[in-house]
C-alpha cells in the first residue's frame, strides 16, 4: 500500500481534485442537474414596492401564457411555517416561507412565483402577472436612523453588543494624543458567480433539493421546518458552489418555492435568481458608521480605545454585523469602549459577507491606527508594534499563538518599508503620487461540530464522506490531503465527498471555521479507522466539537498587509502597483489553495477600499446598483502585483491538526493598507469608502495650487 | 423577455422595409438590445438580424479617409492597422470599453446607438420619462454619480455610455444611412443624437427602419491623437468622464486643437468652446485648465455628479498635456 505513497500530501501545492471537473464543465452545480422526465422552470416575481401589502394579484393573462404550468400567490401558496423564529440559535435553520402572506418586506420581495415547461416561457409569463400593492412609509436611511438604533444586546458571533474595560471616557478625555474620527462603510453585496438556484425533486414525502449553498444540515433543518415536516424527509445536496462569501449561508425562497412548485405540478422543479434579484432577494452586507476614539501617550501606548459601529439589519431580523470584534483582541490597550447599535429598515437583510464585522471594523480601525501614527510623528509599523499584547486584552486570556510583530517585521523588510518617506505626496512618478501603507490583519479561529466517515473499499481506495461544501476555496482537496496522510495512502487512492445531507453531519463553509473543523474531523475519521485496520474495521467515524478547541486560550490568525498606491494627480485614479500580505494562519492545509484565498482576500480588500458599493435609494428603499455592469468588484487591471508568505506557525493550542482559517484573513486589514497608502501619496484621508476618484479631487486641488 | 419575431436581413431594402414597423428593431450583436429585452425595457416583436448584410468591410474613402461598415465589430476597428496608425485615438477609445468579449461582438453601428447606462432606466420599478415617457425622472433626485452635467434637460440627465462615439466625434466622423425608400444620407455624427429636451425618449434623428451602413473617418487630421478615459475600476466600466484631442503643437503654442468629452453628456460631446480657447495658447497645463473652464462654463450638476464638473476639466488638462508632452 506505500507504492506510490506521497510523503505527508497535508501542506502540498496539490492541484485541486476538482479543478478538471470544473474546467470540462462537467462538476455539476445545483441549476444543472438533469432528471427524468426533465425539470419545469420557475420565475420569481418580485415586489416593485419596498413596503406596504400585496392588494391583489392577477393571474388571469399569465395562467393562459404558453406552457404555464402554475401561477403561485399568496391566494393559493400552501401554509407554512412562518418567517422565524428570529432568536433561533441558528439562524440559517429558520423557516424561510414564500408566498404565505400579503405583507412586503423590502424592495424586491417575492409575490409570486411562475412555473413553466421552459424557463422563456416562465420567464414571458411572469411579466404577466400584475400585482397591485399599497405601499406603506419605510424607513431606509442607515444615518438619520442612528439616534433612534437599538442595542442589540449581542451581535451575531454571540458576544455582548458593548464591551468595556477601564474607563474609557475619563483615559480618553486626558490622552495627550488623540484621534477621533468617524468612518463610513457602504451596503455591499457579495455577487457570487453562481446565483442562487435549486432543483427540488419529491419522491412520495421525500424531498431532494440540489441547492447551491454553504450549509448542508441548516437548510434541511430550515426546509423541514418551514413545511412542518420530518428533517429526515428532506434530502440536500450541493456538490459544486460557485461561490457563496456568506451570501449562501441562508438559504432563501428559491428553495422554498422550488419544493412548493415541484410538490404542486408533480415533477422536478429549478429555478435560478437572476442576477438583479439578487441584490435584494439574498443578503448584503450592512453599511456601517464607525466613530473610532484613540487616545495614547506620548511613548504611542494606547491609553484609551474607543469604537461605535452602526449597524442596520432587517425591520424583522436581528442581525448585528460584529464590527467590533477585531477592535476587541487587536492591540493592548487599558481603558477601552467598544460599542454596537442596530438600525432596524426596511430594507432586505444583511447578514454575512466575506469576514463580517472584521472587513469594515478593520477597514476603519487601521485608518484610525494611521491617523494617529500621523498625529504622534510615530511610524505606523513602530505604533503597532508598540501595542502588541500576548493577552486576549477584553477576555484576559493568552493567545494560543499570535504572531503579529513577526508578520509585521518581516513584511516591513520584504516590502521596502525603510523607503517610505512619511510626509504625504513627496514621491512622484510623472504624474503620478506614490505612497506606501499598512494595516493588521486579525481574524477570531472557531472550531464547529462535524463528523465524517472513512471507509476502506475492497480495491483499497478510501472513501471519504461527510455533509460539508466546497465553495469553491477547495475543500475536496484539502480534505483528500488529510485522508490521504492520516490513512498512508496516495492522494490518487482517496475519494472526498460532500455536499450531501445522507453524509455524517458538519457545519458546512463559513466564517472560515470549515477547513479546521472538516478536516479536524476526517483526520478522526481516518485515524480511528486506521487503528482499527488491523481487527478487520472498514468504515469509522469521527467527530470534532468546539470543545477541541483549548479555551483557556484566545485563538485567532493574524498577518500584515502592505500596499504601493499610485494616485493620478490630475484625475485621482488610484492604482495599486504591489501589495504583500504575510499572515500567521497556523497549519497551512495546501500551499496552493491557501495562497489563492489570500489573493482573494486581498483583492476583495482593494475593492472596499477603491470601488465596491451600493446605494440605497431612500426614496424608493431599493438599491440602485442591480447588475454587475454597475456594482463594481475588483478586476484583474485594478490589481497590481500580490505577494504573499505565510510565515510557520505551530500552534499546540490550537485545532487537532493546528490549521487556522484563512478564508478571511486576506481580506482583514487588506483595504486599510491601500487606504493608508493613498494618504501617505497625497495627504488626503478617505474616511468615507471607497476612494473613488471624486473624492480625491479637493485634496488634488490643493496640491495643485 | 416577451416573444418576438426573428428575420435574418435577405437585402439593405428589405431589412429596411421590414424594421419601419414601430415595434421592430434592427439587432446586430445584440450586446446592449438583447440585455434590455431580457428586462423588458426593449419590447420589440420582430427583430431583423442585420448579421447577412455585407457590412463588415473597413474600405478607404475617395476622399483619404475609411469607410467603415455598421457591423465591423469593435474588436476588428481597434486592431485595424489603418485605425492603429492614422486614427489611434479610436482605437484607444474602443478598447477602453466594456471588455474584450464584448468587442468581439459589438457593431460600430451599435455601438453608436447604445442606450444610456443611467441606473433608473433599468430598474423598471422607477420613473423614467427615457423608458416610459411623462413618469418623470428619478434620476434628477437620486443617485445621479453616472450621469450627464451639460448638454441635458429637466427631463432626462442621462449620460451616452460610448467611447468609441467620442473619439468620432473627435475625429468629425460622418454617418451614412439608408431608410426604406432606398433613400441614403450623411449625418455628421454630432447631429445624429438628439437632444433630451421633453422627448428623451427620442434618442437619434434616425427614422424607423433607417440603417446605419456605414461610418466615414475623413481623412486624419494633423496633430496628436489620445483618448483618455477615467473610470471607477480600472477596467471593464463606463467612463466618469473621459477625454478625445487632437492636437498640434508649435513651439510652446497649440496650433490647433480638437476636444471630445465622454460621460458628461447625452451625446460624444465636441467642445468648440475649449478648441476656440486652445488655438494659440501656450502649452502649459494652466492654458489647459482654461480650455477646460470654457468648456464647461454652462454645466451643472444635479448633486452626485456634480465632480463630473472637475474632474472632466482635470481630464483634459491630463490628456492634453500627455499629447503635447508637457511634463
Ligand atoms: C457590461 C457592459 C459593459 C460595457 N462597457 C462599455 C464601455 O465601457 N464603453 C462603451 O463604449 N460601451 C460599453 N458597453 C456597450 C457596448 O459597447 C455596446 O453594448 C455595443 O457597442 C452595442 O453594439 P451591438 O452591435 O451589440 O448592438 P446591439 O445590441 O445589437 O444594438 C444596439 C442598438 O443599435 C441598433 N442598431 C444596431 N445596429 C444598427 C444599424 N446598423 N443601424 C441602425 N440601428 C442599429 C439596435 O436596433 C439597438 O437598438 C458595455 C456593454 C456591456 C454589456
Ligand atoms: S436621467 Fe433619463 S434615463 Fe435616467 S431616470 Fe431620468 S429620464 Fe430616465
Amino acid at each position: 500500500m506505500a507504492e506510490g505513497k506521497l510523503a505527508d500530501p497535508i501542506g502540498l501545492p496539490l492541484d485541486r481534485v476538482d479543478g478538471q471537473l470544473k474546467v470540462t464543465g462537467r462538476a455539476t452545480y445545483a441549476f444543472e442537474y438533469a432528471t427524468q422526465g426533465g425539470a419545469a422552470y420557475g420565475v420569481i416575481v418580485p415586489s416593485a414596492i419596498a413596503k406596504g401589502r400585496v392588494v391583489a394579484v392577477d393571474v388571469q393573462e399569465a395562467q393562459h401564457a404558453p406552457g404555464v404550468l402554475l401561477v403561485l400567490t399568496k391566494d393559493n401558496a400552501p401554509p407554512q411555517t412562518p418567517w422565524g423564529p428570529v432568536d433561533l440559535p441558528d439562524r440559517f435553520a429558520r423557516a424561510e416561507p414564500a408566498l404565505d402572506s400579503d405583507e412586503v418586506r423590502y424592495f424586491g420581495f417575492p409575490v409570486a412565483f411562475v412555473v413553466a415547461e421552459t424557463f422563456e416561457e416562465a420567464n414571458a409569463a411572469a411579466a404577466l402577472v400584475s400585482v397591485r400593492c399599497d405601499s406603506l412609509p419605510g424607513q431606509y436611511d442607515l444615518h438619520s436612523a442612528g439616534p433612534t438604533a437599538e442595542d442589540p444586546g449581542h451581535i451575531s458571533d454571540g458576544a455582548p453588543a458593548n464591551s468595556s474595560v477601564g474607563d474609557f471616557e475619563a483615559a480618553f478625555a486626558t490622552a495627550p494624543v488623540k484621534i477621533e474620527a468617524l468612518y463610513t462603510t457602504p451596503y455591499q453585496n457579495q455577487a457570487p458567480m453562481e446565483p442562487h438556484a435549486t432543483m427540488a425533486v419529491w419522491e412520495g414525502q421525500m424531498l431532494t433539493v440540489h441547492t447551491s449553498a454553504q450549509l448542508t444540515t441548516s437548510p434541511q433543518e430550515g426546509l423541514a421546518r418551514t413545511f412542518n415536516i420530518p428533517k429526515e424527509n428532506v434530502r440536500v445536496v450541493t456538490r459544486y458552489i460557485g461561490g457563496g462569501f456568506g451570501s449562501k449561508l441562508p438559504f432563501y425562497v428559491d428553495a422554498t418555492l422550488a419544493a412548493i412548485g415541484a410538490r404542486i405540478v408533480g415533477r422536478p422543479v429549478k429555478l435560478a435568481m437572476t442576477r438583479p434579484q439578487l441584490f435584494h432577494m439574498t443578503t448584503h452586507r450592512t453599511a456601517s458608521e464607525q466613530r473610532l476614539r484613540l487616545g495614547a501617550d506620548r511613548d504611542g501606548r494606547l491609553t484609551a480605545y474607543g469604537q461605535d459601529a452602526l449597524v442596520q439589519c432587517a425591520r424583522f431580523d436581528n442581525y448585528t454585523e460584529p464590527v467590533c470584534g477585531a477592535a476587541r483582541m487587536l492591540y493592548a490597550a487599558p481603558n477601552r469602549l467598544t460599542r454596537h447599535r442596530l438600525a432596524k429598515l426596511d430594507l432586505p437583510r444583511s447578514d454575512s459577507m466575506r469576514a463580517p464585522g472584521d472587513a469594515i471594523g478593520l477597514l476603519a480601525l487601521e485608518c484610525a491606527m494611521d491617523e494617529l501614527a500621523d498625529a504622534l510623528g510615530f511610524d505606523p509599523v513602530d505604533l503597532r508594534l508598540r501595542n502588541d499584547t500576548e493577552i486576549d486584552p477584553e477576555r484576559d486570556r493568552p493567545f494560543a499563538s499570535r504572531h503579529l510583530a513577526e508578520a509585521l517585521r518581516l513584511g516591513a523588510a520584504r516590502f521596502g518599508w525603510d523607503k517610505r518617506i512619511a510626509k504625504p505626496a513627496s514621491v512622484r512618478d510623472g504624474r503620478w503620487l506614490i505612497g506606501l501603507g499598512v494595516a493588521s490583519a486579525v481574524r477570531a479561529d472557531v472550531l464547529r461540530s462535524a463528523t465524517a466517515r472513512a471507509r476502506l473499499e475492497r480495491d483499497g481506495r478510501l472513501t471519504v464522506e461527510l455533509a460539508m461544501t466546497d465553495i469553491g476555496t477547495g475543500t475536496y482537496t484539502i480534505l483528500t490531503q488529510v485522508a490521504a496522510e492520516a490513512m498512508e495512502l496516495p492522494v490518487d487512492r482517496v475519494t472526498v465527498r460532500l455536499g450531501d445531507t445522507r453524509f455524517p453531519p458538519t457545519a458546512g463553509s463559513g466564517g472560515s471555521f470549515g477547513a479546521a473543523t472538516s478536516s479536524s474531523a476526517v483526520l478522526a475519521a481516518c485515524r480511528k479507522l486506521n487503528a482499527g485496520l488491523a481487527l478487520g474495521l472498514t468504515e469509522a467515524e469521527g467527530s470534532v466539537t468546539p470543545a477541541d478547541l483549548d479555551d483557556t486560550y484566545a485563538h485567532a490568525g493574524f498577518g500584515a498587509h502592505f500596499a504601493e498606491a499610485a494616485v493620478h494627480r490630475d484625475t485621482g485614479e488610484v492604482r495599486v502597483r504591489r501589495m504583500l500580505g504575510v499572515f500567521a494562519a497556523g497549519r497551512i492545509l495546501n500551499a496552493k489553495t491557501a495562497r489563492s484565498q489570500m489573493i482573494g482576500g486581498m483583492t476583495w480588500g482593494i475593492g472596499s477600499a477603491l470601488i465596491e458599493e451600493n446605494h440605497v435609494d431612500p426614496r424608493y428603499g431599493s438599491f440602485v446598483n442591480q447588475d454587475l455592469a454597475s456594482y463594481h468588484v475588483a478586476v484583474n487591471a485594478d490589481v497590481g502585483s500580490l505577494d504573499v508568505m505565510f510565515l510557520d506557525e505551530a500552534d499546540p493550542h490550537g485545532s487537532p491538526l493546528g490549521s487556522k482559517g484563512i478564508g478571511e484573513l486576506g481580506i482583514c486589514g487588506a483595504g486599510a493598507a491601500v487606504i493608508n497608502a493613498i494618504h501617505n501619496a497625497t495627504g488626503a484621508r478617505i474616511r468615507d469608502m471607497p476612494a473613488t476618484p471624486d473624492k480625491l479631487l479637493a485634496t488634488l486641488e490643493t496640491l495643485d495650487a | 423577455m416577451k416573444p418576438f419575431r426573428y428575420e435574418r436581413a435577405g437585402s439593405l431594402a428589405s431589412a429596411c422595409a421590414s424594421a419601419t414597423e414601430p415595434t421592430a428593431k434592427f439587432i446586430a450583436g445584440g450586446t446592449n438590445l438583447l440585455d434590455l429585452m431580457k428586462l423588458q425595457i426593449e419590447t420589440p416583436t420582430h427583430l431583423v438580424d442585420i448579421g447577412p448584410l455585407p457590412l463588415a468591410e473597413i474600405e478607404e474613402s475617395a476622399e483619404g479617409g475609411l469607410r467603415i461598415g455598421a457591423r465591423v465589430t469593435n474588436s476588428a476597428l481597434a486592431a485595424d492597422m489603418r485605425v492603429r496608425r492614422r486614427y489611434p485615438v479610436l482605437s484607444q477609445a474602443i478598447l477602453a470599453g466594456a471588455s474584450a468579449q464584448l468587442r468581439n461582438k459589438a457593431t460600430t453601428g451599435g455601438n453608436l446607438l447604445q442606450r444610456t447606462r443611467c441606473s433608473y432606466f433599468y430598474d423598471t420599478t422607477k420613473p423614467c420619462n427615457k423608458r416610459m415617457p411623462g413618469s418623470g425622472c428619478a434620476a434628477l433626485g437620486g443617485l445621479n454619480r453616472m450621469n450627464a452635467v451639460i448638454g441635458v434637460s429637466s427631463d432626462c440627465i442621462a449620460a451616452h455610455g460610448s467611447d468609441m462615439a467620442v473619439a468620432m466625434a473627435a475625429l468629425d466622423a460622418r454617418v451614412e444611412t439608408v431608410a426604406a425608400d432606398g433613400v441614403t444620407r450623411t449625418i455628421p455624427i454630432d447631429a445624429l443624437y438628439r437632444p433630451p429636451g421633453n422627448t428623451p425618449h427620442i434618442e437619434t434623428v434616425l427614422a424607423p427602419g433607417e440603417l446605419i451602413q456605414s461610418v466615414v473617418l475623413p481623412p486624419p487630421p494633423p496633430g496628436q491623437q489620445l483618448y483618455r478615459k477615467v473610470r471607477d475600476r480600472a477596467s471593464f466600466a463606463f467612463a466618469l468622464v473621459s477625454v478625445a484631442v487632437v492636437v498640434t503643437r508649435e513651439d510652446d503654442r497649440v496650433r490647433a486643437a480638437r476636444v471630445a468629452f465622454g460621460g458628461i453628456s447625452y451625446k460624444p460631446w465636441r467642445s468648440a468652446e475649449a478648441e476656440a480657447a486652445l488655438i494659440g495658447a501656450t502649452v502649459t497645463r494652466a492654458s489647459f485648465d482654461a480650455a477646460g473652464r470654457a468648456a464647461l462654463r454652462d454645466a451643472r450638476g444635479y448633486g452626485y455628479n456634480d465632480f463630473k464638473i472637475p474632474l472632466a476639466r482635470r481630464t483634459l488638462r491630463a490628456a492634453l498635456a500627455d499629447a503635447t508632452g508637457v511634463i
